[in-house]
């Protein structure tokens, strides 16, 4: 969404957001430049997500396609900020990453490319038979050619700075040139110049950056029209800018805070949820424990242990491991104990797209167990929601005594948002089910509510007792083949669950409240779709978006929404699964779909075209 | 037996085997192995002094892991295999807790094989009792990793091809830093061996050789059986040399690099040229060669076979955060989120 407001004169261009990406080769230090960019966005009070699209490879072939490093900055005043669909201003320090990039780049949009990189060698390295630069393949885009490397070597001579390092801030001479464009002053990334890197080149830095920040006008570049980005309204606040994966290391951590418990993660590591786990290992002045376990299923039972003996038990992983983890899932439902098991989503079946988001695990997560093993499924709707969403994941595990499965995915891990850091007395409470000492211990006697039974922790007297993977008598918790018990203890089991729909928000809808159609979505794709709804709804469509946080069980009021909209399109980032359950569930309501499968988002024309053709049908 | 000394505590009132009587069925077969452990267990446990709400038992699947519903205490019985990560996480979790896995050769070492090595190798100071009787019990007679070459079972109707393990060489193989070798058919041992095993700080292995009537009704005969065990086996108690045999009056001596069974008596032999047990010694040649010695060449080790002393996992987890707690600065996640580059944005 990179709506032009209003041409207020020929020379300035108004954008209610913008999406800036600085690409290069991976030694280029496009991460650096990015954030950088970012963090001055933020500074100045603009809403930022900020996206890294790096190589899989650790050290890939220098100015290969599969060498191409960017950052991608969506900044501006727009309430649903993806991470951007297209790219307004491209920064390209060579041939590859101009050639895996400029689809991004929206026609007639600024394209601004290091020239000197582009010798025929370095064409021919990426599969250019011509130069770009040269032949017409540019022409619907406003190029700007720069002589940047030849530039960068004169000031070298000029200020007397080693040639070399002077030519390893290109990527500081590229921001300074975005900053000027885009309005941004540059002395907050000053400020980062000292604070991050070495003195001795602190110097150099800045001199680059104020090159990069006066190269336009100092050399007569006269841009054909004026960049300004419209200031977002903002609550007051301390604001950092945060990703998925840290966001949920945090909201874990806040609520064994907020509990009083430990917070143990038993995790193996695996793209792309690893930083869960090293967030939270560097955590141990707070008294979190981690354990780097040998493989998927020691985390998931190590987990489990903790929480048997009295801890906040976590793991964290991604598909492949989230398979392996199954079968300690079903014993996590059948001991009753808290469990929150993180799965960020990537690309499947099997290893399938390690570093690409997907939305294939939900059926898995719903129904991936032997026998009758209901739980409690969420998803994570934003790198900032994940602080929310894993912090209601540990609410309701300790509340509930039932296993939560916290769904996030690759884009949420690797995607960055400005996150403002709650009052810790604002988040809700988390009340523990604790055994009472001084009563009989019964460990699968319930509470009448909730249908949660009680923890009773080793080492408290007075509750020894045995709990187990097989089959318990109702209350006593002894072991039972008994027929009749076992369907009433599947029953309540599921019951339990259930009832978790009365402790949870119920859905809110975005727009009307009823009319032609309603969008549902899950996961990483609410913005996405919610502006789409956004830019119909004020062309006066009947339109309603009810993106679900809480899957497994459903908010109460789903089938009351379902109700009040003549159609339900369901959009996904699979092949329907969602769609598949709300099938089962709700089967008396009519749903249309749309379904991705190439581990990008849905684009604006994709979702526009397709709700107009069902509005219509 | 003496006191042990660690940060669980002790029970105010004297024990006895009553307090860890379970009200439950024992569901063994008449005859099975697993009795005379249960009769140790309940033993060792007044002996060895904890409060009884801080033993907990864990166990995975097999005939073995069904012993937790057999002992009042807090007990878990988990999936096949994990009872040692599911161990791991309770005493990490809880390092106050006396930590004991309940196993099998089946549990441990096939299915579970990768979490056995690993907590070893880790040191988290949780004792395993591995129920070796070299077959696969509950699931009705196939071939384990110890089933000897050739067995024939349900599974290896042809005898069984692979080679099995030995426990004691696994174990030390795995950088073990405590390991011990019992008959099921010496309760006295395999109490002072499991007093042992409490006492151990880090992970202690005990291999019970147990019988299953059964499925493998004695496969450890030749070595526990009262007209064998004399001969061909042989109980290590620290300080002393190696003796056995019916006369006493056979030993181990270390020749070269490898050890021999010697006549006293003969050849000049005397009892101080035998080996001198030492299970404390850091370095495991000696115990991985004591481990390994097996009928008929050599007599089969019982009691500690090493006892050696390294940090735990656990005790480094808890000292570790100790210091980071106390010499840091940031004391909640608030503080921690202040440490990011924040941006002090907004309208009132």
């Amino acid at each position: 969404m990179n709506d032009i407001l209003e041409k207020t004169d020929k020379k300035v261009k108004v954008y209610k957001n913008l999406v800036i990406k600085f690409s290069g080769d991976s030694g280029d230090g496009m991460q650096l430049c990015g954030n950088f960019f970012g963090s001055a966005a933020a500074a100045e009070g603009y809403i930022i997500t900020t996206f890294p699209d790096y190589p899989a490879e650790i050290r890939p072939p220098q100015n290969t396609i599969d060498g191409v490093s960017g950052f991608q900055v969506n900044f501006g005043a727009q309430k649903f900020l993806t991470f951007g669909e297209k790219v307004d201003i491209l920064f390209c320090l060579n041939p590859a990453s101009l050639k895996v990039n400029l689809k991004w780049l929206h026609t007639e949009s600024l394209l601004i490319v290091d020239e000197d990189s582009f010798t025929k060698s370095m064409c021919d390295k990426c599969g250019f038979t011509t130069n770009p630069l040269e032949d017409d393949s540019l022409n619907n885009y406003y190029v700007i050619k720069l002589p940047i490397t030849t530039y960068l070597k004169k000031l070298s001579e000029i200020y007397k700075f080693e040639q070399k390092s002077v030519l390893r801030s290109k990527n500081i001479f590229i921001l300074g040139i975005a900053l000027k464009l885009t309005n941004l002053k540059k002395n907050y990334v000053e400020g980062l110049i000292t604070k991050k890197f070495k003195e001795n080149i602190h110097q150099l830095n800045k001199v680059v950056l104020d090159e990069g920040y006066n190269y336009l006008e100092k050399n007569g570049i006269d841009l054909k029209y004026e960049i300004r980005i419209e200031k977002p309204k903002l609550s007051r606040g301390k604001y950092i800018n945060i990703n998925g994966n840290t966001a949920i290391a945090y909201g874990l951590v806040a609520a064994a805070e907020k509990a009083n418990l430990t917070l143990y993660c038993g995790s193996y590591p695996i793209t792309p949820a690893t930083e869960i786990l090293a967030e939270l290992s560097a955590l141990r002045y707070l008294g979190v424990k981690t354990l780097q376990a040998e493989d998927e299923i020691a985390g998931i039972c190590s987990a489990i242990g903790a929480s048997f003996a009295g801890a906040l038990g976590v793991t964290s992983t991604s598909g492949p491991g989230f398979s392996l983890k199954s079968e300690a899932l079903g014993l996590a439902v059948m001991v009753e104990l808290p469990l929150v098991v993180v799965n960020v989503q990537r690309g499947g079946p099997s290893t399938g797209l390690p570093t690409k988001s997907e939305q294939t695990d939900l059926l898995q997560a719903l129904f991936g167990r032997n026998g009758e093993a209901p739980l409690v499924v969420m998803a994570a709707e934003s790198p900032a929601d994940c602080f929310y969403s894993a912090y209601m994941a540990a609410k309701i595990t300790l509340e509930h005594m039932t296993p939560v499965v916290l769904l996030s995915d690759g884009s949420l891990a690797q995607g960055s948002e400005l996150f403002k850091i709650p009052n810790f007395n604002d988040l809700p409470p988390i009340k523990l089910k604790l055994a009472d000492p001084n009563k009989k211990y019964n460990p699968y006697e319930r509470d009448p509510e909730t249908l949660s039974r009680f923890w009773a922790i080793p080492g408290t007297s007075d509750l020894r007792h045995r709990i187990g993977g097989l089959e318990k008598s109702d209350i006593t918790g002894i072991v039972s083949t008994d027929p009749i018990n076992h369907e009433k203890m599947v029953r309540l089991r599921e019951e339990k669950v259930k009832r978790i729909a009365n402790y949870i928000p119920l859905q809110d809808v975005y727009g009307e409240n009823n009319g032609d159609l309603l969008v549902v979505s899950w996961g990483s794709t609410k913005n996405v779709i919610r502006n789409v709804v956004h830019e119909l709804l004020e062309k006066g469509k009947k339109i309603g978006h009810a993106h679900f946080k809480y899957i497994m069980p459903l908010p109460k009021n789903t089938s009351e929404i379902f109700k009040k909209f003549k159609k339900i399109v369901v959009c996904e980032m699979n092949t329907g699964q969602f769609v598949f359950y709300l099938r089962g569930i709700l089967p008396e309501f009519k749903y249309y779909q749309i379904n991705k499968i190439q581990h990008v988002p849905f684009t604006r024309e994709e979702l526009i075209n397709n709700f107009i053709k069902i509005m219509e049908e | 037996m003496t006191r042990i000394i660690n940060s669980i505590e002790k029970s105010e009132v004297e024990l006895t085997k009553k307090d860890f009587k379970s009200n439950l069925p024992v569901k063994w077969c008449p005859g099975c192995g697993g009795y005379a452990v249960l009769s140790a267990v309940e033993n060792v446990f007044p002996k060895i002094g904890y409060r009884k709400e801080n033993f907990v038992l864990v166990s995975g699947i097999g005939c073995s892991s069904r012993f937790p519903y057999y002992v009042n205490t807090y007990g878990f019985h988990g999936i096949h295999g994990r009872a040692t990560a599911i161990a791991t996480g309770i005493k990490l979790a809880n390092p106050r807790l006396s930590v004991w896995v309940i196993t099998g050769d089946g549990d441990a070492l096939a299915i579970g094989g990768n979490h056995f090595i690993h907590i070893i190798r880790k040191n988290v100071d949780v004792n395993i009792l591995l129920f070796n009787n070299r077959i696969y019990g509950l699931t009705k007679g196939q071939f384990s990793p110890t089933s000897p070459t050739g067995l024939i079972t349900k599974t290896s109707p042809y005898g069984v091809l692979e080679h099995p393990f030995n426990v004691g060489e696994l174990v030390l193989g795995a950088q073990g830093t405590f390991f011990a070798r019992v008959p099921d058919n010496d309760v006295k041992l395999m109490t002072e061996v499991l007093f042992e095993a409490a006492k151990h700080d880090g992970t202690s292995v005990v291999e019970i050789l147990t019988n299953c009537v059964i499925y493998n009704n004695n496969i450890h005969a030749p070595i526990t059986s009262k007209e064998n065990r004399d001969e061909n086996s042989v109980t290590l108690r620290p300080g002393q040399p190696i003796i056995f045999g019916k006369n006493k009056d056979k030993g181990i001596m270390l020749k070269g690099t490898e050890l021999e069974v010697v006549k006293i008596g003969e050849n000049g032999i005397k009892e101080e040229d035998l080996l001198i047990h030492d299970p404390y010694q850091k370095d495991p040649g000696i115990h991985m060669m004591l481990a390994k010695m097996w009928y008929p060449k050599f007599p089969v080790a019982f009691g500690v076979i090493r006892s050696a002393l390294y940090p735990t996992y656990d005790d480094l987890v808890e000292f570790n955060i100790m210091m980071d707690k106390a010499n840091s600065k940031i004391k909640n996640l608030e503080e921690l989120m202040l440490t990011n580059e924040v941006f002090e944005i907004g309208d009132e």
